[in-house]
């Protein structure tokens, strides 16, 4: 096991090492996973091997993933219980309230699906999700998330890197950005109709962001498929950015010259930049953004936790904004 | 609107209308109502802290949101329901509704200081620094702020002693207050919401807003 070092004077919490509850699962999984030929590798491989599967509640069909050896793509945190990261969303195109999403999703049909990836690239197509499903291996990543509402939460996803994506289609020299598109369809997602946001909603990453290794293709979360409240059958994951920046339920991708417009810097361009990386020291207008509040963890007179430069990813991305001034661009 | 017995509105023909209803009392005059409306407006208050208490589950993944959150949307809607009771009188022709209302405007102090004191306490960890540095930084917590301190001299002014001690005619002037406070209220509600675009709720809540204090200027004008 290894363990983070402390960082920014932050120490670890006992609340944060793994709890037995969750241990236990994971080695009652492991009991059972004999066939996958995991069995007899020794203690130091038991906890590696049992880490790279978190059982969900057994509700969706299975997603496993490998554990992932991409630089700081599991965090050792407790993990979100599967109930909080389930019903506490923001998924504007199923309602404004946190709950709405767990509540109305379930007309949104995550099969058939296909993306469409176009723009600036050699190989642009159609891709449906079997396909999109066997573009890499999967691995399951234990990634934070943070909030822009000053929440967060620690999450087993399941995908593999974006880039391995993007690159099936050989974005060419004139792609700078990579925009995202959602699906925007009053039938399945009631939400749409309202005037909240500018539909489809549209998110963006600059090339070096989304061909960062730690930028995740997500198709599943706890072993499972996505449920639909959290972007089912993919989403986007891109754990230094405030959430928001992770599309969810995609059907387009598309590589632009010119730097995408994010719906939420349509709505609200002094609130929400284009880059809106975890950023302790730059607030939000209306609120500060130097600490968050772990969902299901903290209780509830506990002292809010310090947030972390990119979210604690700042030695695996801080070098994409090397000479940035973060400030302006936020 | 005079007091003129109400016409049968049914096509059936009418019963011989009845003359003053025997020295009956009124229920809104029964020793009761009080005790009832009370417990009523305590209700709120009982739901959290049961849920903080014995049933977390009832507060959601994120119990602390939901206690400072529904503790300020109870302030603004005890706000409102004060402010309905004197166009609540004239319409349905009910004065003793009067004899509520102070209760109703100390529960808005009430929830309205609950409403600080979880913003204070679970979100700032009852740091006092860091919440002047938050008053100070952010209009829309300004907003708020500014409503809860115009409500305090109005809770402490809200007993008959002090009534006598201002004189009736200061009194009501210091009490108009009510209405600037329910303008700001309504901002700090609305600058809330504005970052998220989300305008349902505090549409409503003006819409409703408009029409109490309307119809006071409305009759104000005509007099």
């Amino acid at each position: 096991m290894h363990f983070h070092k402390p960082r920014h004077g932050q120490r670890i919490l006992s609340s944060e090492i793994t709890s037995r509850e969750v241990y236990a699962a994971r080695r009652d999984w492991l009991k059972g996973a004999g066939a996958l030929g995991l069995t007899g590798l020794g203690l130091s491989g038991l906890s590696d091997a049992a880490l790279a599967q978190t059982a969900g509640p057994g509700k969706l069909a299975k997603l496993p993933g490998a554990k992932s050896t991409i630089a700081g793509a599991t965090v050792m945190e407790k993990l979100t219980a599967y109930k909080d990261v389930t019903s506490y969303n923001n998924f504007y195109e199923f309602g404004t309230d946190k709950s709405d999403p767990a509540e109305n999703a379930h007309t949104l049909k995550p099969r058939p699906w296909s993306v469409l990836i176009e723009g600036e690239c050699a190989k642009p197509g159609r891709f449906g999700l079997d396909d999109l499903l066997k573009v890499a291996p999967m691995e399951e990543r234990v990634y934070r998330l943070r909030c822009v509402e000053g929440w967060s939460m620690v999450i087993p996803w399941v995908g593999y890197s974006l880039a391995e994506l993007l690159k099936k289609a050989e974005p060419t020299s004139k792609a700078k950005y990579v925009e995202f598109t959602t699906l925007a369809d009053k039938a399945q997602m009631p939400g749409v109709r309202s005037g909240v946001l500018d539909w489809p909603y549209v998110e963006g990453l600059r090339i070096d962001e989304a061909m960062h290794p730690l930028a995740l293709m997500a198709f599943g979360l706890y072993g499972e498929v996505l449920p639909n409240q959290n972007g089912a059958p993919l989403r986007l994951v891109v754990p230094w950015k405030y959430g928001f920046k992770s599309a969810k339920s995609i059907v387009k991708i598309r590589f632009v010259e010119k730097q995408p417009v994010s719906s939420w810097t349509k709505a609200a361009q002094q609130e929400y930049g284009f880059y809106s990386n975890v950023n302790p020291n730059v607030d939000h207008p209306r609120w500060s953004q130097a600490t968050e509040r772990r969902i299901g963890e903290d209780g509830l007179f506990a002292k809010r936790r310090q947030t972390l430069m990119f979210n604690g990813y700042e030695a695996q991305v801080g070098q994409l904004y090397a000479g940035m001034d973060l400030k302006r661009n936020f | 609107m005079s007091a003129t017995p109400a016409a049968p509105t049914r096509s059936q023909p009418a019963p011989p209308a009845p003359r003053r209803a025997p020295a009956k009392r009124h229920p809104l005059l029964h020793p009761a109502a009080k005790v009832v409306l009370f417990v009523l407006c305590l209700l709120p208050l009982g739901w959290y802290v049961y849920g903080a208490v014995a049933n977390p589950d009832l507060l959601g993944a994120n119990p602390a949101e939901t206690l400072i959150r529904g503790l300020g949307d109870w302030a603004l809607r005890f706000l409102w329901i004060t402010l309905a009771v004197t166009p609540l009188r004239t319409w349905f022709n009910q004065p003793t509704l009067a004899r509520f209302r102070r209760m109703l405007g100390l529960f808005v102090f009430f929830y309205a200081s609950l409403h600080l004191l979880a913003y204070g306490w679970l979100d700032k960890s009852l740091d006092l620094a860091e919440i002047l540095r938050d008053i100070a930084k952010r209009p829309f917590i300004l907003m708020g702020f500014v409503a809860w301190l115009l409500l305090v001299p109005l809770a402490a002014t809200s007993f008959n002693r002090a009534i006598k001690a201002l004189g009736a005619a200061r009194w009501q002037m210091l009490h108009k207050l009510v209405y600037a406070i329910s303008i700001v209220g309504l901002m700090h509600f609305i600058w809330m919401r504005a970052g998220k675009n989300n305008f349902a709720e505090p549409i409503v809540y003006g819409s409703i807003l408009a029409v109490l204090l309307g119809w006071r200027a409305w009759k104000r004008l005509r007099r």
